[in-house]
């Protein structure tokens, strides 16, 4: 059994098929596991949870988070939602920072642990083909033949594009996620962002941030650095006047930004393209002898200005491998008998939430949440809490004189299109 | 400090292992492709340049191997692989 890419979703399917006492061989083009991966990051355990229930307990997680923002930021002003329920600090917590280089090391370390084994700076060149079907890979020079191979290679996956389950991916498809690693210590973290111990906090920002492109802004505590970031459309990215390194650079001088992370020091600057063309642009998730799993199979989403993709691929590793047991018992890895993967994942919270949020792509290309929407929320603030050297405004009238006619048909027209998600 | 940096010093704060291959490659004849033109606003390393000729060009040291030049510009206009197995950048943090 051979896996490409030793990342979440190839250590998950390396874990648990390691744990069922078969031969496992991960094949990994970085020094170590984690090496080429990028995150925003935040991990939601609670779907993946129950399926690695000995993982938890020592996780390398950073911070848990126990504070969450969202900041609609408009050219000069911006308005921020708070929510930091009580119940995101009790235990078992929903969700963590983490940092992969370190989260993946660790996994990868967990996999061996069980059987795994995990050969680093070894780069999959091709998969090898006879009659149609995939009976192992080339990699460094030599060939290895595997009753299955899964390609867990991320979100280009070379692997399934050889096999002929995917064409190359197109700008529409997908985004564009940076950010810098900022060191700052850890009474310094705590003290701006009003965390308690190992309580984490995570803001998230849209409008201004992406000059009105499809994406956001995103902050993470981790314990001793933050993770800050942009992710943005690659089609849109690709009209705009403002290249990818000064849309991250005019983020950290923002005012709101800029006192966060100040005497920081960036240790690292890292990106990586995500795909976010939900159902739609899935590729073929199986093959005769081949399976395809996490971003390799396009499983990641953007619901706004939140990405998700490591829930995905850790179950989605999980599901592919538990596919492989099944065609095992029958001695027979064609496409037909592969294909309980595909049933396995319709079953799962995988395909449920894809099918859930399919429309989610189409209705957010609308610029008004990126732009209009921001500015407008901004505005209004502006106008209820401005003072003037007079007499005030009413407040009613002001609100309402932005609210007119056709500008409510066009909320609700957005609305509308927003509840199909 | 974590004041805007320009980017080769923040590249330079990134662990890159030597790599015997250029990883990427324009394909001959296609350097004043006007889609290549869009590798210089998308790639958040800044590595694509167009000359005085009008002619884009890349330096790739400093890659990050993030794949947006690929699903921006296609096959069709870059040679594109991932550098050799234990090459490239090594992210300590990610
Ligand atoms: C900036 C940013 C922010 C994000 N924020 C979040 C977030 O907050 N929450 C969330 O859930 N998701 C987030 N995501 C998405 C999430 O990071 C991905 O969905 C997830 O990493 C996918 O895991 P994977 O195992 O499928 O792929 P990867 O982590 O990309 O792993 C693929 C592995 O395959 C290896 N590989 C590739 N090709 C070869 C080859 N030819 N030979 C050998 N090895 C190979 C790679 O080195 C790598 O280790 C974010 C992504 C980015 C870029
Ligand atoms: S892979 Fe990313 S960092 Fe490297 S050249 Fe392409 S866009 Fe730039």
């Amino acid at each position: 059994m051979i896996i490409v890419g030793g990342g979440l979703s190839g250590l998950a399917a390396a874990y648990t098929l390691a744990q069922e006492g078969l031969e496992v061989l991960v094949l990994e083009r970085g020094d170590y596991s984690g090496a080429k991966n990028v995150t925003g990051g935040r991990l939601y355990v609670n779907p993946v949870r129950e399926l690695f229930p000995d993982l938890w307990k020592k996780a390398p997680f950073e911070r848990f988070i126990a504070h969450e923002q969202v900041v609609m930021m408009a050219k000069e002003r911006s308005v921020t939602i708070d929510y930091s329920g009580s119940e995101l600090a009790v235990e078992p917590y929903q969700s963590y920072s983490i940092l992969r280089a370190k989260f993946d090391r660790w996994l990868a370390k967990q996999a061996e642990r069980k059987g795994a084994m995990l050969v680093t700076k070894n780069r999959v060149d091709d998969v090898i083909m006879e009659n149609g079907r995939v009976i192992g890979v080339w990699a460094g020079g030599e060939e290895l033949r595997s009753d299955v191979v899964i390609a867990c290679d991320g979100v280009l996956s070379f692997t399934a594009e050889k096999a002929g389950l995917r064409k190359p991916g197109r700008a529409n498809d997908y985004a564009v996620g940076y950010k810098e690693i900022i060191e700052l210590p850890l009474e310094v973290i705590e003290a701006r962002f009003n965390l308690e111990g190992n309580e984490g906090a995570a803001r998230l920002f849209m409008g201004e941030v992406t000059q009105g492109m499809f994406g956001g802004g995103f902050l993470y505590t981790n314990k001793e650095s933050i993770s800050l970031g942009v992710v943005v459309g690659i089609h849109d990215l690709m009209q705009g006047e403002v290249a990818a390194p000064e849309l991250i650079d005019l983020f950290k001088q923002r005012p709101e930004i800029r006192r966060l992370i100040k005497d920081g020091n960036t240790a690292e600057y890292s990106g990586h393209a995500i795909p976010e063309g939900g159902l739609k642009a899935m590729g073929k998730l199986f093959g005769d002898g081949i399976l395809v799993a996490g971003d390799a199979a396009g499983m990641a989403m953007n619901i706004g200005i939140t990405v998700r993709g490591m829930e995905y691929a850790l179950a989605s590793g999980y599901i592919a491998a538990q596919a492989y047991l099944k065609a095992r018992e029958r001695q027979d890895y064609s496409a037909a008998s592969l294909s309980v993967y595909q049933k396995l994942l319709d079953e799962s919270f995988i395909m449920k939430d894809f099918n859930s949020f399919k429309d989610a792509p189409q209705v957010l290309e609308n610029p008004r949440f990126f732009n209009y929407y921001p500015e407008m929320v901004g505005d209004m603030m502006k106008e209820i809490y401005e003072v003037p050297n007079g007499p005030k405004k009413k407040i009613f009238p002001t609100v309402k004189s932005r609210l007119k006619f056709g500008e409510l048909m066009a909320m609700a027209g957005d609305l509308r299109k927003v509840m199909k998600i | 400090m974590s004041e805007v940096l320009g980017l080769k010093e923040k590249l330079g704060r990134n662990v890159f292992k030597h790599s015997e291959h250029r990883h990427i490659n324009i394909k001959e004849g296609r350097e004043k492709d006007p889609q290549l033109k869009k590798a210089v606003l998308v790639c958040p390393a800044g590595l694509y340049s167009v000359n005085d000729n009008g002619e884009v060009e890349l330096t790739i040291d400093g890659c990050l191997e993030c794949g947006t030049c690929r699903l921006a510009c296609g096959p069709e206009l870059l040679e594109w692989n991932y550098p050799d197995g234990g090459a490239g950048v090594q992210f300590r943090f990610g």
